[in-house]
């Protein structure tokens, strides 16, 4: 019963090239959907699933390509076109106002006015009108937004789209945040929706979702369709896998010298923190590379940010050492001996309008000071023998933060770690914004310091180089713990196969 | 890609056109060097400074100009100095509180109850059967009691310190005029104010003191790892946090350490005006505030200056003197000072902004 088989495309984007500094997001992209089908699109992180949505919604503008809407080519230059068109787009993080209504979340933008006053009334009638359509006329269109479940929210964010009369709705990973019940009253809606003639463009890990509501799925891969057009319920998963992995590597992994026996340095014991992850447990030994595997959002950052007491477990015991952290306490972890680099290094890291010393001594200021004080040049000397030792550039200590790039940044926290002496390094996504050679070098870098006898913990979304990286790894998906093993025994394509079918192996 | 460049050009020995580069060196470097240094003397903190010295040296130009007899003398100096030792001393202690990311509105409150309560007959009693410096340690442990409040319910409470140090502006005052009741509590004792408004060689007490504050505040800024920690903590106080750093407890320290120094500021002006009063202290909180910020510490935190703040307080204060010099009421002076204030914010911005960009 797929719907809309030979009618004439709602929505043809074709060739979509766009450049952001330093990179291609998209290299030719080709999408088409039709109106009335659901139309999944897949991709690993970091294949240009985003950034083509948002130059869908006008957020972004391409810098080449075509893009065509019932047969018109058309410029979507800012989101009221894109919207104008009737192209709404339901983000991940829903971008509603908690402190409004849910009538005023709904006609935020288009408010229903007479003369400049708002029409109250008629808005509150149209909106449960709308909620009644999408089968929840449970929500009170007074309700304040922030009140509403995380579902609720949902259904609040697709009652703004019809409410602009939308042709196209591009949801971003809807099922998320929904338990299977509610899926399954989301896929009703989308049902009625496209029973309407409504196109979906539906994104999401789960094949099992595809398989239910999808009709047909576009595959991308570094920013280009890879395939289009593909049979949602008939495809083989092994075959939308195989055209989902197998990236372009471009670089090189350092050898695995092979872990020493030994006693774990560092021990999990059924972490648990509700509504992110639960029952997670693994050991890391002095000299080891452990990989967290797993899909954005699946839970590996809290789980790293709680292992270093940045969150606090509720459930399960972390120890370094033989000896238990107080839970919750960051200070703890640090003067165990455990380094943490941040996944958003910008923000959770860096003092970026400071110098590189200062951002190479911050974990370690207390040996610097004498009485409190501090001589400026110990703090000095052990930053530069740093910034030497990890080919940081430019090798100025008194360079400002932001000045340096990506992979000198990472570095730079890194080094911070370093001067400290630590015993076990929380890297969490540790190449992002770094470029390719840097990469290689970090690479390296993490290997020597297992080497040294480091316990080295690495997340990273592009599942490669998790498996290039460790000696062992462990696939992450929704909060759970699904397999663990050594890692040149499982590829690309079985970590994407637990992942997608979402249980333990 | 302006990352890019300024990396390639800190390090041009490495970049792999051995060849052209030490021509290109010589014929671009004069210029490029002219141009480079003097963004980077403005940028610099030096810079900025010297910006507030000149500020600073047009004001006593137009002092001079308008009122050269009167103004410039060795005894209007110290008047204007004795005049920016109370605020001077509350703004290092800001200083501290606005690098760290946060803000103070209670200053001027916390200096009226130290004042009062230092000078109520129990206080006054005590200390003439010890000694004068019961009242200073009374003021001082009352300031630093303020501070420890303010500190426990931002850092522990997590509450806006715009509000809750509203709530202590409010409460302080309030609680300064039911001990004093309202009225103006003379002090005896003599060997308190002779010693406060003395002079040692020729420079007035209060200024010495003023002076002393603000060189332990640009020690305990930029020489100590409590220093250190408050601009991180004021910088990004999650990567503060990330580094190991005890940033509840380091922002609870900054409220009292502003407590103390409200504490001293209380004595000061007791010494100053012989009175302990519910009525001192008023708008010092606008005072001291502005001349942190003219002197170029960010009100985002991360970044502070005592130097810039002790420049900001003279500012302010001269200004005054030339406006009372010249007969000038003080609403034409808090109009310039309004100019003033955002002249320099403007500035600040202007600068930041370029440093942002390359």
């Amino acid at each position: 019963m797929t719907r809309g088989t030979g009618a004439s495309p709602l929505l043809v984007m074709a060739d979509i090239v766009k450049r952001f500094p330093g990179v291609v997001a998209l290299r030719g992209v080709d999408l088409e959907v039709r109106p009335g089908e659901v139309h999944c699109l897949l991709g690993q992180n970091g294949a240009g699933k985003s950034t083509l949505i948002k130059v869908l919604a006008g957020v972004h503008s391409p810098d080449e390509g075509r893009i065509s809407w019932n047969g018109n080519d058309i410029q979507l230059s800012h989101p009221q076109a894109a919207m104008d068109l009737g192209i709404a787009t339901i983000y991940q993080e829903l971008d509603l106002v908690e402190g409004l209504t849910v009538a005023e979340n709904i006609y935020l933008g288009h408010e229903k006015t007479r003369f400049g006053f708002s029409r109250r009334a008629e808005a509150s009638r149209a909106t449960a009108a709308l909620l009644a359509r999408l089968g929840h006329p449970e929500i009170s269109p007074s309700a304040e937004v922030g009140s509403l479940s995380a579902a609720g929210q949902q259904i609040v964010s697709m009652a703004r789209a019809l409410s602009r009369d939308a042709r196209l709705i591009v949801m971003d990973e809807p099922s998320a945040v929904l338990d299977s019940g509610e899926v399954q009253r989301l896929f009703k809606v989308i049902r009625d929706l496209t029973a309407d003639g409504v196109a979906v463009i539906y994104i999401s890990h789960r094949l099992e979702e595809i398989r239910t509501i999808g009709d047909r799925v576009t595959v991308l891969k570094d920013g280009a369709t890879v395939a289009t057009g593909l049979e949602a319920r008939e495809t083989p998963t092994a075959e939308i896998i195989r055209l989902m992995t197998g990236r372009a590597i471009e670089y090189v992994f350092p050898p695995r010298p092979g872990v020493p026996d030994g006693d774990p340095l560092l021990s999990v014991v059924g972490l648990a923190r509700a509504g992110e992850f639960s029952d997670i447990s693994f050991d890391v030994r002095p000299g080891e590379v452990l990989g967290l595997a797993g899909l954005v959002g699946a839970g590996r950052s809290e789980i790293v940010e709680t292992v270093f007491g940045a969150r606090k477990a509720d459930r399960g015991t972390v120890s370094v050492a033989g000896r238990t952290l107080r839970p919750g306490s960051v200070d703890a972890a640090v003067r165990a001996g455990v380094g943490l680099c941040p996944e958003e290094r910008k923000s959770q890291a860096l003092l970026l309008g400071d110098s590189v010393a200062r951002n190479i001594s911050l974990a370690s200021l207390a040996r610097f000071g004498r009485a409190g004080f501090l001589g400026s040049d110990g703090e000095r000397r052990a930053a530069e023998e740093q910034v030497k030792a990890l080919d940081v550039r430019p090798g100025k200590v008194d360079a400002e933060m932001r000045t340096l790039s990506g992979g000198n940044q990472q570095k730079v926290v890194l080094a911070r770690w370093l001067l400290r002496d630590c015993k076990v390094l929380l890297l969490d996504e540790p190449t992002r914004g770094v470029d390719v050679g840097a990469r290689s070098e970090i690479y390296a870098l993490v290997r020597r310091l297992a080497d040294s006898g480091v316990a080295v913990v690495v997340v990273s979304s592009e599942i490669e180089e998790v498996l290039g990286l460790s000696d062992r790894v462990l696939v992450i998906g929704e909060g759970s713990l699904l397999h663990e093993g050594p890692s040149p025994e499982i590829d690309e394509h079985g970590v994407l196969d637990i992942i997608m079918r979402g249980d333990a192996a | 890609m302006s990352v890019d460049a300024t990396a390639q050009n800190g390090a041009p020995g490495r970049s792999g056109s051995p060849v052209p580069d030490p021509d290109r060196q010589q014929t671009v470097a004069p210029e490029a060097t002219h141009q480079s240094r003097f963004t980077a003397l403005l940028a610099s903190s030096f810079g900025r400074n010297l910006g507030l010295v000149i500020a600073l040296v047009l004001l006593c130009v137009v002092g001079l100009a308008t009122a050269g007899d009167r103004f410039g003398t060795f005894d209007n100096a110290m008047t204007i100095l004795r005049l920016a030792s109370v605020i001077g001393v509350i703004s290092v202690g800001m200083t501290f509180v606005i690098s760290g990311g946060g803000i103070d509105l209670s200053v001027g409150a916390i200096v009226a109850l130290g004042s009062v309560w230092a000078t109520t007959v129990a206080t006054q009693a005590m200390a003439a059967d010890v000694h004068w410096i019961v009242m200073v340690f009374t003021a001082v442990l009352v300031g630093a009691a303020c501070g420890l409040v303010n500190g426990v319910l931002i850092a522990y409470g997590r509450i806006a310190p715009f509000i809750v140090t509203l709530a202590m502006l409010a409460a302080a005052r309030g609680l300064a005029e039911i001990i004093a009741k309202r009225r103006t509590q003379i002090i005896t004792d003599r060997d308190f104010i002779d010693f406060f408004n003395g002079n040692v060689m020729g420079v007035p007490v209060l200024v010495i003191m003023f002076a002393l504050a603000a060189v332990v505040g640009w020690l305990l800024l930029n020489r100590t790892t409590f220093g250190r920690r408050t601009l991180a903590v004021g910088g990004n106080p999650e990567a503060a946090r990330l580094a190991g750093i005890k940033v509840q407890r380091q922002t609870a320290y900054l409220y009292i350490l502003l407590g103390v120094a409200c504490g001293i500021a209380a004595v000061m002006i007791m010494a100053r005006t012989t009175t302990g009063s519910s009525t001192h202290g008023q708008l010092y909180e606008l005072d001291s505030i502005a001349a942190v910020v003219i002197g170029g510490t960010l009100l985002s935190g991360g970044r502070g200056t005592i130097v810039g703040t002790v420049f900001g307080v003279l500012i302010f204060t001269t200004l005054t003197n030339v406006f009372t010099l010249n007969d000038l009421d003080t609403s034409t002076q808090a109009v310039a000072k309004g100019a003033i204030i955002i002249a320099a914010v403007l500035l600040q911005q202007r600068v930041a902004g370029r440093s942002h960009k390359t």
